[in-house]
């Protein structure tokens, strides 16, 4: 009786002794560290980045009060107006107003009351600066509301950045309109910190995180340490590559514009030859140098 | 109608003793709970996120009691031994049926009335404004679809072998309308002849659910419809209604019951 009973605590002796050997060694194993990530990168993998593009273009929608061509509609490429509007990208295609076109029949005619068949932009009143009348697309402009609705876009611009963290339109836009809108210049830096984690050094995160201190805080010595650092990370980053000139702009105009106010006449200029050399209107930039040369 | 209000009392009975509506009311509630209590950059007036939510959840919820409802109607009495001493009561097939629809309808709309007072309610705490017209807009045309639905699915109870594949049928072509509906006509165009005439036949033929979905109106806070749009909308909806329930009756005579 004694013997099954003396076995059964030898196994179960052996089991332990193997699982306290074992365990460690498998805890640091190559096969588990992959675990590491967050949640969500285990369990979509690189489909995450997918989900983030659909839920970045729902901000976008959602920045045209739903009015937004479908996959059947989409004929050529656009630009988020959400980024273009912020600044954050450059607008390379036309804006297409009314992708919607002529009804093509009394069905279609008939069925663009129950949708939203205008072309608004939050950030100018959406959906409430339109009052339809009749249906057939007649608008007229009102009051243009609560301009600070453009706060619906932010939830999915914050899930875009969770899913895809190296998407730098996602914080420069959401810092954008968290900034000028909704007078949130803490919550705007917290996000392009949370960018700046993610991508550490990047120019466009640093420079949209300049205009926080330049214009939200109006820390100017600090803005012109961030706008410098993006400008060195801007020749270190796009030297090598088909440059970025738009952002490069930016960075040069503001750091211009800076030194201006805070009486560095010299830097100023240097600034903006800087700008003239890659902007698409170099001689409205050379007005300005022989304006700051005359005073 | 007498007789068709009092077999459609038993259906709503019927409905609310079932656990379905609850469990789904309260699945609603939840999640739209969960999602509300979700902070985003410190701000509390962020909205249209939770009503896109909590509308697409309304939504899922209305079809699948409307669509369960209504085909477990007929096939139930069958199965149970019941339609045999129902009609043989001073009863026409086409009064059964009617009562049928009836009752699904008037207990979908008690269940859209409740979702919509919750959505109304939630919007509220953020939004701070009522605006009850539109979503008496909004819950009518939803209202005017679910009649169609359940239209069409006691006439294919009648068709269908079985209730599990009329569900399964009718919730595709649901669905395929609904997201589809509004582009057959553009697909049609990109069609050579004689897939062109076909396919734009079949938009015409269809009922255009998706005229019934005004969800985007009410998230994005869009003016009214206008009200001679709604009523012509609420029209089509009653005729293709009426022709479901014309098709059903048709086949119900035709149908042994035994």
């Amino acid at each position: 009786m004694r013997s099954p009973l003396l076995i059964t605590l030898l196994l179960v002796s052996a089991c332990f002794s193997l699982a306290v050997v074992i365990e460690p060694r498998l805890a640091y194993a190559k096969v588990y560290q992959r675990h590491d990530k967050s949640a969500i990168e285990v369990i979509l993998g690189e489909a995450r980045r997918l989900f983030a593009t659909h839920f970045y273009t729902k901000a976008d929608v959602y920045f045209h009060s739903g009015f937004y061509p479908s996959i059947f509609d989409e004929a050529t490429e656009r630009d988020a107006h959400m980024a273009t509007d912020a600044g954050a990208v450059q607008e390379k295609h036309e804006h297409d107003a009314n992708f919607l076109g002529q009804p093509l029949d009394w069905i279609d005619r008939f069925s663009r009351a129950f949708f939203p068949s205008s072309h608004t932009h939050l950030d100018a009143g959406g959906a409430r600066a339109v009052e339809k009348h009749d249906g057939h697309g007649r608008e007229e402009d009102h009051d243009l509301g609560e301009s600070g609705d453009v706060r619906e876009i932010l939830p999915w611009l914050k899930i875009t950045a969770d899913l895809d963290p190296n998407r730098i339109e996602t914080y420069t836009v959401g810092a954008y309109w968290l900034r000028t809108r909704m007078n949130k210049p803490k919550e705007a830096e917290e996000f392009l910190r949370q960018g700046l984690k993610a991508n550490p050094g990047n120019y466009a995160i640093l420079f949209e995180l300049g205009r926080i201190y330049f214009e939200s805080y109006k820390d100017l010595p600090r803005a012109r340490n961030v706008w410098e650092a993006a400008l060195q990370r801007w020749n270190q980053q796009e030297a090598s590559k088909k440059p970025d000139t738009f952002l490069r702009l930016q960075i040069t105009s503001n750091l211009a514009l800076l030194e201006e106010q805070t009486g560095n006449k010299q830097k100023a200029i240097n600034y903006l030859e800087m700008a003239k050399n890659v902007s698409p209107h170099p001689e409205a930039v050379q007005k300005r140098i022989d304006e700051l040369n005359t005073r | 109608m007498k007789k068709v209000l009092a077999i459609a009392g038993i259906v709503v009975k019927e409905l609310y003793r079932r656990k379905d509506f609850y469990v789904l009311f309260i699945i609603t509630v939840l999640l739209s709970l969960v999602m509300a209590s979700v902070n985003f950059f410190n701000d509390d007036k962020i909205v249209r996120y939770l009503k896109e939510l909590c509308l697409l959840l309304i939504w899922i919820a209305s079809l699948v009691i409307a669509i369960t409802t209504a085909a477990r109607q007929i096939p139930a009495e069958r199965e149970q031994r019941t339609l045999l001493p129902l009609l043989a009561k001073p009863v026409s097939r086409s009064q059964v049926l009617l009562g049928k629809f009836a009752g699904c309808w008037l207990a979908c709309g008690g269940t859209l009335v409740c979702f919509y007072l919750f959505f109304g309610l939630l919007a509220m705490s953020r939004e701070h404004s009522w605006p009850l017209l539109n979503y008496v807009q909004a819950m009518t045309l939803h209202w005017m679809l679910l009649g169609i639905v359940i239209a069409f699915v006691l006439f294919g109870s009648l068709v269908f072998a079985a209730p599990s594949s009329n569900t399964t049928i009718s919730f595709v072509l649901v669905l395929s309308i609904l997201v589809l509906g509004r582009h057959l006509n553009k697909v049609a165009l990109q069609f050579s002849e004689p897939g062109r005439t076909i396919t734009y036949t079949i938009y015409y033929l269809i009922p255009h659910l998706e005229l019934f979905d005004v969800r985007d109106l009410i998230i994005h806070n869009w003016p009214l419809i206008p009200w001679q749009y709604w009523a012509a909308a609420l029209a089509y909806g009653g005729f293709f209604s009426a022709l479901f329930i014309w098709l059903g009756c048709w086949a119900f005579q035709r149908k042994p019951v035994n």
